[in-house]
């Protein structure tokens, strides 16, 4: 007989009760961050959980992000799973040389005797109307760099489970949070014995004539677009990345082997972004079964724009549409445009 | 004997504002304070000080040898630094853990690390060399400053699991303009860590005079963070003997951070690619050879009778021998095999990476049977 563990909860509180699990769990997890203490973080996601853990095990951090990570990796060093927590995307930067130089690479340098199990949480991306540095998408940064894994997720289900499983890897993982998903609601099962593995990619909707792949806040985003596009007599297959290093290439091939048509969607940046990477590598595995060249919908490269600004630069459901048209070549914004 | 503020009289033009036990002609200078943290040091355990100081001067030799004749591509000596490195890392205990920079090779010797590892980075055969674990010291961290976190991080988690093993760090001076040092220094005062903060204030960041980094002395830095410092004669193996010990003494006591100035002097280049001709005179280094961290406790070894002409001879046997076992395993190392580029990025499978593996092996595999 089996006991249901399911309950209601938004994003937010699924990766709180993730961190929770992951705590209770196995005392070498700690958790570091600043303002995750009796604050809870900015948006709640430690909420509680200094008061039920202790400080030794939720600790409150000088603000420093480079200092963050650099201590988890001797926390690490020292058999400790930290878990770490960047305020907001835009402050990772002064962590990066952490974890691009000692995070990604200690285990190679080491040649596999050193291990760096840690989960380095990044609340991600945009259309909160935040400041300048709250909005950003830096997650190609970290894919492109060998030795880290990088995951985001979509749903509360994904954002328990998937925590848990980073923080359970040994090597070391970004995770990125829409943040402006914090609030969406969802069943959430916290036996996660069965579940995807960390490195997988979803097939959110089944389709025909179009494979539409992004991940993180613009999957609830591609939903609808894909509900329209149903209207309008278009068959979407929508992948879920959730994976982008290693991207699930597999899952896409397949998809794209039977639509002959790929588009992929991200809110960062297009120059040297995912979805090139996987416009690249789909036409390598693909080529002969591609009926349009892959398209890209993405935030423009600019430097993430004001607040009012900022629904112009993220892609929304009639600029993927609009894409999903040029792909089939119907009537769509460059129908009549010349290089 | 800990700096707990900041003085008066600490201008970065007075070197010798420091501790000093042993002068530089092998006298001891009286030092309650300091005296008391070696009184227990015995004619035979200063006999076999200078004996790692001259093994790791002649593998530094041996080393830079290795390095114009081919066999190496880079090395970084430590030439006059043998006191300051031997002086700490001969107090530490085993179960202390050390995080190093790239030029600490006299820490790795008395840490037992081999030859061949300690060597295999610097022939362009690994990154790091050894297992951390079996010898509690992390491989070199070559971005400058970055394992001061590392060690503080060790440091917190000693101090969560309520254990009296202490994590050291060293560094140099260029090093301490670094950001990385000083969140180091600020998490390691918040945290109570048990980190000792040890750094090798050798004069030079390659070409830069200490001057650039620092208008005070360098030890005044860490009572502004809340953290206790000391100065000592870095070339004085028992000066930097006692003032570890007393760092230690402190972490171990629940007392949390210490930092030390070892003041010394690179005599060498910053690595072998590097000239020093051009920035710094002749003047200088005979100024500094006349202050040899070996030569000084030669000196007080002859005037104690301790060093007898059998003894010289044995540790002169010692050194050479080390230096032919160093020389044979530098040239008899084994080429890696090509496609071990992919090991140990991940410690789980990574379905790409395992892809671009599987590719390049066919690739090869079309060389087979070529001279190649």
């Amino acid at each position: 007989m089996t006991t249901t563990t399911t309950t209601q909860l938004t994003l937010g509180k699924a990766l709180n009760s993730g961190l929770r699990r992951a705590l209770a769990d196995d005392d070498r997890v700690v958790l570091i961050g600043e303002d995750i203490g009796a604050l809870g973080g900015v948006f709640r996601v430690t909420d509680g959980l200094q008061a039920e853990f202790g400080e030794t095990r939720v600790i409150d951090s000088p603000l420093a992000e480079s200092g963050i990570i650099g201590t988890a990796v001797g926390l690490a060093m020292r058999g400790f799973r930290p878990v770490c927590e960047i305020q907001f995307d835009g402050f990772i930067y002064p962590g990066f040389d952490q974890i691009v130089a000692q995070v990604a690479k200690l285990h190679y340098r080491t040649r596999g005797h050193v291990s760096m199990p840690i989960t380095i949480r990044v609340p991600y991306g945009g259309g909160i109307g935040a400041v300048e540095h709250h909005s950003e998408s830096p997650e190609s940064y970290f894919a492109h760099t060998a030795g880290l894994r990088v995951v985001t997720c979509s749903t509360p289900q994904d954002a328990h489970t998937m925590l848990r499983q980073a923080i359970a890897s040994d090597d070391p993982v970004l995770f990125f949070e829409p943040k402006r998903r914090y609030w969406a609601k969802g069943e959430v099962d916290e036996d996660i014995a069965d579940a995807l593995p960390l490195g997988k990619a979803r097939v959110v909707r089944e389709g025909t004539q179009v494979t539409l792949v992004t991940y993180g806040p613009l999957v609830a985003t591609a939903i609808d677009a894909a509900a329209a596009a149903e209207d309008d007599g278009v068959s979407i297959e929508l992948i879920d990345l959730r994976s982008l290093s290693p991207i699930d290439f597999d899952t896409v091939e397949a998809s794209v082997r039977k639509t002959g048509r790929l588009v992929i969607s991200h809110e960062a940046q297009q120059h040297g972004g995912i979805g090139a990477e996987i416009a690249a590598s789909i036409t390598e595995r693909c080529f002969n079964w591609l009926e349009a060249a892959p398209a890209r919908v993405t935030g423009f490269d600019t430097p993430y724009p004001p607040a009012s600004l900022e629904e112009h630069f993220l892609p929304d459901l009639d600029r993927m549409l609009d894409t999903v048209d040029r792909v089939l070549g119907r009537p769509n914004s460059l129908s009549n445009w010349e290089a | 004997m800990l700096r707990e503020s900041v003085t008066e009289h600490g201008t970065a033009d007075l070197l010798e504002d420091f501790v000093q036990l042993l002068k530089p002609d092998g006298s001891r200078v009286a030092n309650p304070t300091f005296d008391t943290w070696v009184a227990d040091v015995t004619d035979e355990q200063l006999v076999s000080l200078y004996e790692d100081m001259v093994v790791v001067r002649r593998i530094d030799a041996e080393a830079t040898a290795l390095q114009r004749q081919g066999e190496l591509g880079l090395w970084a000596p430590l030439l006059g630094q043998e006191a300051a490195q031997i002086g700490s890392a001969r107090a530490l205990r085993d179960d202390d853990f050390i995080f190093s920079s790239y030029r600490e090779n006299a820490v790795a010797y008395c840490r037992g690390v081999a030859l061949t590892d300690l060597l295999s980075m610097w022939r362009g055969h690994s990154h790091g060399g050894w297992d951390p674990y079996t010898v509690n010291m992390a491989v070199p961290a070559i971005i400058i400053g970055a394992q001061a976190l590392h060690a503080t991080g060790y440091a917190m988690g000693i101090k969560a699991e309520a254990a009296d093993s202490v994590a050291i760090t060293y560094f140099g001076d260029g090093a301490t303009s670094q950001g990385d040092v000083n969140e180091a220094l600020v998490f390691a005062a918040s945290f109570d860590a048990p980190v000792v903060f040890f750094c090798q204030n050798n004069q030079w960041a390659i070409s830069e005079p200490v001057g650039v980094q620092a208008k005070r002395h360098i030890s005044e830095r860490a009572p502004g963070f809340g953290i206790p410092s000391m100065r000592v004669d870095g070339n004085d193996v028992l000066a930097v003997m006692a003032a570890t010990r007393i760092a230690l003494d402190r972490a171990r006591g629940g007392g949390g951070p210490t930092f030390i100035e070892a003041v010394t002097y690179r005599m060498g280049p910053h690595t072998t690619s590097d000239d020093p001709s051009r920035y710094r005179t002749k003047d200088e280094l005979e100024e500094w050879k006349g202050k040899d961290p070996i030569t000084r406790l030669e000196a007080l070894l002859e005037s104690t009778g301790a060093l007898s002409d059998e003894v010289r001879a044995r540790v002169k046997a010692k050194a050479d021998a080390v230096a032919g076992e160093l020389r044979q395993g530098v040239i008899s190392m084994e080429d890696p095999h090509p496609l071990s580029v992919f090991d140990n990025v991940y410690a789980e499978p990574h379905s790409w990476l395992e892809r671009q593996k599987s590719q390049y092996a066919a690739y090869l595999e079309t060389f087979e049977g070529d001279e190649r």
